[in-house]
């Protein structure tokens, strides 16, 4: 089953003047291709001006491609009848966690969302209950999101998307603001939303040590999909993710360069404890011919 | 060497007197040498931004006090505006902070504020947005139709333009990507190698600190937890935890490696520093 698809995709942004001529076109999408699985986790990265947000507006319809076709659980964005329903299907939360908390208590800005789309009230309690208790933000229902952290008030308005019951969750770059805790604690959140809910999770992100869990990871560049594989298939890429302008997680780069320096390591390694497995014997070995 | 700057005792009250007066900073005492490139990092909340703000005299403490090659900024008869220019301070997302036109008379804003003719205001500018590493063909453009990375480099530029001995940053990179923060950095790190200007560099990025900075103050709940250079300082990683940082992560691989009983220095922050050490394991030297 696929959650999103989206066949080739062409978006510009155009600027104009005064006369209302066009002065500049900017190709932000070019013959963009991807099917994304119902249920999975995937990782978006790509450097600023890559493509990678505007993809993320195209999904819930925020702006129509200027050719191609998007379609969200079946639906096609354009089809402005459907569009309320594609919003629905797949809700996003964006970068910064001060722009988009509305009210004054949690629990109320949590249920705006179903609120606005004439929930009925005991229904949206309902909803409220369990997207606060998804999030773990059960303990802050009656507080004011002025008082909450940087990554409490991503977790708030992640939980006000899951009121609205969707089936896909587009984080776009929602780490950015955040410190090391903060960026933690949404980045759990979500991968428990897809383990635990099922929710489809497209995160969007340059960190790359964060796309380490993910089930499949996409890179864009110039507007396309320029790779695209798991994130032990994408890593092993040290040098064609540096050559756009990226960089693997650290542990990652010390084997890559191990590895070029003449040690026997896999291609890709992921994890301290994958790497720790695998220079131990070489390191007792070196040890015991020592002696 | 001599201490560029030096923060005495200083601490700062939030609403004093009243029940939720509460501490933002707490007794603290540091030097900066002239010359330095000074990593402060903590939590949010831990006070970073209340203590750079009492170095250049934006906010006064309440007690203790902050000298400014050896003169107490916040006496009656120092010039603080002055000091400005001389410690210069690019805040969190300063890109907020651009308002002119174009590029170039933002960047022209601080030196023609400090009395400059327009022409001197400019050159200081183009001299200041090419340390910055922004491009000339910006230079007419309105800061509202940069990228993020440049967008910042202009403010930054602004704030080079005053001529500052020491200059100070907060979160310079937060929300860019790779390729912007380390062009951001490099660029910091030039202007410090080469200009020889003190640098302040406030992050909560450690892995970005452990290549640039030579000293790194530690900052918890508004006190000063750690005053050493940077190895002294991830060797601490357990602590760190507990304040809510994290050591690099590299560190961490060699604390992994020595609990299986490898002789490995512990005291690892880089990606180079890890190789030519497992190297030198592998090769039995």
């Amino acid at each position: 089953m696929k959650m999103i698809k989206a066949a080739h995709i062409f978006f510009d942004y155009i600027r104009r003047d005064e006369n209302d001529n066009i002065e500049e076109v900017n190709e932000a999408l070019s013959d963009l291709n991807l099917e994304i699985e119902k249920g999975s986790f995937v990782c978006i990265l790509g450097h600023n001006g890559s493509g990678k947000s505007t993809f993320a507006k195209l999904i819930n319809g925020l702006q129509c491609p200027k050719d191609g076709t998007i379609l969200v659980g079946g639906m096609d964005t354009q089809d402005e009848s459907k569009l309320l329903k594609v919003r629905e299907t797949a809700g996003m939360v964006f970068q910064n966690p001060d722009n988009q908390i509305i009210a004054n208590v949690v629990e109320e800005d949590v249920g705006f969302g179903p609120e606005n789309i004439g929930v009925p009230t005991d229904e949206i309690w309902k909803r409220v209950d369990a997207s606060l208790k998804a999030v773990g933000m059960q303990a802050y229902r009656l507080k004011s999101p002025n008082r909450l952290s940087g990554g409490q008030k991503q977790r708030v308005a992640i939980a006000g998307v899951m009121a609205m019951k969707p089936e896909c969750i587009i984080l776009d770059e929602p780490t950015a603001m955040l410190d090391p805790n903060g960026r933690k604690e949404v980045l759990k959140t979500a991968h428990e939303l897809n383990k635990r809910e099922g929710i489809t999770i497209v995160h969007i992100t340059h960190y790359m040590e964060e796309a380490v869990e993910a089930d499949r990871i996409i890179v864009m560049d110039k507007g396309r999909a320029v790779m695209d594989g798991t994130p032990r298939e994408i890593f092993s890429r040290v040098d064609e993710l540096k050559a756009l302008k990226l960089c693997v997680p650290q542990i990652t780069e010390l084997s890559y360069e191990l590895k070029k320096a003449g040690v026997n390591l896999p291609e890709g390694i992921l994890t301290r404890e994958e790497f720790v497995a695998h220079i131990l014997p070489m390191m007792k070995e070196a040890a015991r011919k020592r002696q | 060497m001599a201490a560029i700057i030096k923060v005495d005792n200083l601490t700062h009250i939030y609403q004093a007197g009243t029940v939720m007066q509460s501490y933002a900073i707490k007794d603290i005492s540091f030097e900066i040498e002239e010359g330095s490139f000074v990593g402060l990092i903590g939590h949010t909340g831990s006070g970073k931004s209340t203590l750079i703000q009492h170095l250049n005299g934006l906010i006064k403490p309440s007690s203790g006090t902050v000298f400014f090659k050896g003169e107490d900024i916040f006496a009656e008869s120092y010039s603080l505006k002055q000091l400005r220019s001389r410690v210069g301070l690019v805040f969190q997302y300063p890109e907020y902070q651009l308002f002119e036109e174009d590029v170039i008379r933002d960047v022209m804003y601080g030196p023609k504020n400090m009395g400059f003719s327009d022409e001197e205001a400019r050159e200081k500018a183009i001299e200041a947005l090419k340390l910055a590493g922004m491009n000339e063909v910006f230079y007419e453009r309105s800061p509202f139709e940069l990228s993020g990375g440049q967008k910042r480099r202009a403010a930054i530029a602004g704030v080079l333009s005053m001529e500052p001995e020491v200059l100070i940053l907060d979160e310079p990179t937060a929300g860019l990507d790779p390729k912007g923060r380390d062009e951001i950095l490099d660029t910091i790190d030039k202007l410090h190698r080469e200009k020889g200007i003190t640098i302040v560099l406030v992050s909560h990025s450690m892995d970005d600190i452990a290549k640039y900075a030579d000293k790194l103050l530690v900052l918890d709940k508004g006190e000063l937890k750690y005053n050493d250079v940077p190895k002294a300082v991830f060797r601490e990683y357990k602590e760190l935890e507990k304040i809510g940082l994290s050591a690099p992560q590299l560190t961490y691989l060699a604390a992994d490696l020595i609990k299986q009983g490898v002789d490995i220095d512990p005291e690892i922050g880089t990606v180079e520093e890890a190789k030519n050490e497992i190297l030198r394991l592998l090769k039995g030297e």
